[in-house]
């Protein structure tokens, strides 16, 4: 026996040789638990998480069927011949048999709560105030032997429930993982950042947006698709005078980038595109006065990264009519429920978007949902808004499979569209996916002919983006700059609050239409000029002139901002030198730097009107909103790598940006100085 | 004063949504629980893993501590299920997973001996099934008394003192063979 002792002793002297833990390990592991610590406090206790597996649906559904018309008694019955596991441990618990019943009970209530068809097919997760309990089929049964071998414990576990802790059940978030083993797990619990959301939940929680350092993404082949052009080079004001774009109140290129940042990746630079970080915060510019749909301002201040430049700043604002006012609407969604979007992040989080919008909804508003996927169809027929149990009904029941039928889709909507348009009444498509119209008549020029037929005849079109991975942001770029509508992409429920609910006026309710902008500048005061941003956006300068020439919408609300970086006449940064053989310097006495010249037509309407106004050299403005703008242009353009910036860095965005935070009511722009602190890291550690 | 606080106290204040003590108790235990993941699964890397596991998941796990058993009876009850639960994952993976990790770091330590010793420690602890590393793990590795043991497992005295008799059975027949 001697020797046998030692055996044991030898082996406890060896596991007590463990090895110390390592400091950044620990460090992770106390940031996440603390931040899930956190995260389970703010949603409280409504939203606790009991993540359930990719794998485990199906044999809950299986269950369910199982279960579903059988009686209690059976039920004890039929155990005996399961074997149950978490994927944790079989846990046998001493004190198992007083709350037998209890969670018989339990099990019950989720069967019943099952039978009366209020899950969707959508992953959810489980709200049970009690452990989760999961029962499998025993499909690798365990064996007589190793139930004899717990000896005393066998009358517990014979023929009954064994109830498992659920500590299987999805960490909310991961970061900085050790070892490949985390990736997958990652994914789920990226995923499971917005699990909480899914169908099924009474009440809405709005998440925080996930916080820095969450997770830590390993890079890896992404199939998302941008577009984007090269920056905007410097121009020649003598040579080339006039500088014609379209506005643009897409946001979604800023909540990429976010996302991408708060998964610990830089952007790609050809994700940034600058005016939609840019158009992405509210600004508090002067409101239109009279009968004006929008007000332009106008102000020109110091270049933050050059001192030898100024930077001219254009704001629009559009008039923001009685919400009472409106219209009423008729929208009909489009709901991609292809194979791609069985993803928490995808139609649950768009489920619950949706529900969010609409509360937001009037009684005579009226709401139809067409699916895709493979075959496409009416989900909803057109319904009144306040039909809510109705409509929720119908987006419970949406589930994803199958490839997407895109184009079939989208007609299918507008069908339903035009059938609900009354005079007078605006009818809007509202397309959400993932941008994965891989099916039928999928180039996106066939898919943008089609959109432009729609779009004369009446019917508009916005495209929410979601999720990440297999986004096609190219096509939702297209499909919404030619459907007179918006693109947004949402990433968390609180993202779609601000598209749907605190912006829903302004997305559903365009003020003008085809606005387009053009300035002159007077080559007697500025040699040089720079847009920044608006690369997608160019257009040509006969265009601005041509009514038959769309370009983007302003809906109520809405501010637009665009940044010039211009050179004075005689300043050092000038970057050209003069031609030998060129022209004679223009000569113009006026110290005007500019003229903007704006276009516009009325909803509807098919005559643009043109405002003018002159871009006086007053003194240098220090408004934080242009401030903050140029914050956000500058950022911008650190992030796409612009060579127009110098030593001008992260820091001194974030400089800028703080001192120019304004009354920030929502925190966007905390948030984007959050941001900036990220991509400093990130670009450092690079 | 806080820092004398006991460990329940601690958990149920944490679980009741103070993060001041949430802080110290995870500060308290991370060694704790990165140690017996460890003895459980073998490598470091294993180890680093299951810990930051055990961390993501602990507050949510904290709502159903009640107080009536010793936090860290149940704090090894939840690394335990954890680690069975990291096992099997792994073992879907790879079809022929070998039970306990090997750690190339341990076995590339400098000193001879503690590296022959983990060697050692790799080969027995390869040669026990699960539950009787499970049951090694708390009884040698955390110097649990069988009957502690039998509480964070969930199964009687008994059955410990069995194991712990199978646990010797299998280490002399490794004996045996390597004596050959």
């Amino acid at each position: 026996m001697q020797e046998f002792d030692d055996d044991i002793a030898k082996l406890k002297a060896a596991l007590k040789g463990a090895p110390t833990a390592d400091g950044p390990a620990k460090q992770a592991a106390f940031i996440v638990a603390e931040e899930n610590f956190k995260a389970l406090q703010e949603r409280g206790e409504l939203t606790r998480p009991k993540e359930t597996p990719a794998s485990r649906p199906t044999f809950l559904k299986g269950l369910k069927s199982m279960f579903a018309p059988i009686s209690m008694k059976p039920l004890l019955l039929t155990t005996s011949s399961l074997v149950v596991i978490g994927v944790g441990v079989v846990l046998v618990q001493p004190n198992l048999q007083p709350d037998l019943g209890k969670a018989s009970e339990q099990l019950v209530e989720t069967v019943a709560t099952d039978g009366i068809g209020e899950t969707s097919d959508v992953p959810t997760s489980r709200l049970l105030d009690e452990e989760l309990i999961v029962v499998i089929p025993s499909d690798d049964p365990v064996s007589a032997d190793d139930i004899k071998e717990d000896g005393a414990d066998q009358d517990i576990i014979d023929g009954q429930l064994i109830i498992v802790e659920a500590i299987t059940e999805e960490p909310l978030q991961f970061s900085a993982p050790q070892s490949t083993a985390h990736r997958n797990a990652m994914k789920q619990a990226r995923a499971g950042s917005v699990s909480g959301l899914a169908a099924g939940s009474p009440e809405i929680a709005i998440l925080p947006a996930p916080t820095p350092a969450d997770v830590i993404q390993q890079p890896g082949a992404s199939s998302d698709r941008f577009t984007n052009e090269a920056p905007n080079p410097l121009k020649i004001a003598a040579e080339e005078p006039v500088s014609t774009f379209s506005t643009d109140v897409d946001t979604a290129s800023y909540t990429w980038v976010r996302r991408s940042l708060q998964n610990g990746q830089l952007p790609d630079p050809a994700a940034v595109r600058i005016e939609e970080m840019v158009n992405y915060f509210p600004y508090a510019y002067a409101a239109p006065e009279g009968n004006a749909p929008f007000a332009t301002t106008v102000s020109v201040s110091e270049t933050p990264w050059n001192s030898d430049t100024q930077l001219v700043h254009i704001g629009i604002q559009g008039e923001m009519p009685a919400v009472e006012d409106r219209p009423p609407l008729n929208l009909v969604f489009l709901i991609d429920t292809s194979g791609s979007m069985n993803s928490p992040d995808k139609l649950p989080l768009l489920i619950q978007s949706f529900r969010l919008m609409l509360s937001e909804l009037r009684p005579e508003d009226q709401v139809a949902i067409v699916a895709y996927a493979g075959s496409s169809g009416l989900v909803l027929e057109p319904t009144s808004a306040s039909e809510t149990a109705k409509i929720n009904a119908a987006l419970t029941n949406l589930s994803a499979g199958g490839s997407t039928a895109g184009a079939a889709g989208l007609q299918q909507a507008y069908q339903v569209a035009e059938q609900m348009s009354e005079e007078g009444e605006i009818g809007r498509v509202i397309l959400a996916t993932d941008g994965d119209f891989n099916v039928g008549q999928s180039s996106d020029e066939q898919l943008k002919t089609l959109i432009e037929a729609k779009r004369d005849s009446g019917t508009y079109l916005s495209v929410l983006g979601f999720g990440r991975g297999n986004l096609n942001d190219s096509l939702m770029q297209t499909l919404a700059q030619n459907g007179n509508g918006q693109a947004a992409y949402i990433d968390t429920l609180s993202e779609a609050r601000k598209v749907l609910v605190d912006q829903l006026t302004g997305v559903l309710f365009p003020i003008a239409g085809d606005v387009k902008v053009q300035v002159e500048f007077n080559p007697a005061q500025i040699a040089e000029y720079r847009l920044i941003g608006y690369e997608t956006r160019a257009l040509k300068r006969e265009d601005f002139n041509n009514d038959k020439v769309d370009a983007g919408d302003i809906g109520a609300g809405h501010t637009v901002t665009a940044l010039y970086e211009v050179t004075p006449v005689g300043s050092p940064a000038v970057l050209n030198d003069p031609l030998r053989y060129g022209a004679a310097a223009a000569s113009s006495d006026s110290d005007e730097l500019g003229f903007l010249r704006l276009r516009y037509k009325e909803p509807g309407a098919d005559q643009s009107q043109l405002i003018e106004t002159v871009i006086s050299p007053a003194a240098l403005s220090t408004s934080t909103e242009a401030k903050f703008a140029s914050a956000i242009a500058g950022f911008a353009q650190l992030l796409r790598g612009s060579n127009y910036l110098g030593d001008w860095n992260y820091s001194d965005a974030i400089a800028l940006a703080s001192d120019a935070k304004g009354d920030d009511r929502f925190g966007y722009r905390a948030e984007a100085i959050t941001l900036m602190r990220l991509a400093e890291s990130l670009a450092k550690s690079r | 004063m806080r820092m004398k606080t006991s460990d329940e106290a601690l958990a149920l204040a944490a679980a009741n949504g103070d993060s001041e003590a949430f802080g110290l108790l995870i500060r308290r235990h991370y060694d704790r629980i990165y140690r017996m993941g460890w003895r459980l699964c073998g490598t470091q890397a294993d180890a680093e893993d299951l810990a930051h596991d055990v961390m993501a998941a602990l507050p949510a796990k904290l709502r159903n501590f009640r107080g009536d058993a010793k936090f860290t009876t149940w704090l090894y009850r939840v690394v335990m299920n954890a680690g069975t639960d990291r096992a099997r994952k792994n073992q879907r993976r790879l079809k022929a997973r070998e039970g306990w990790g090997e750690d190339y770091k341990m076995r590339a330590a400098a000193d001879a001996e503690a590296a022959e010793s983990y060697d050692w420690l790799h080969r027995a602890m390869s040669s026990l099934p699960e539950e009787l590393r499970e049951t090694v793990a708390l009884t040698l590795g955390e110097d649990m008394t069988q009957k502690e043991a039998a509480e964070v497992m969930g199964l009687s005295e008994g059955t410990i003192a069995w194991r712990m008799s199978e646990v010797k059975k299998h280490l002399r027949a490794l004996a045996e063979k390597e004596a050959m």
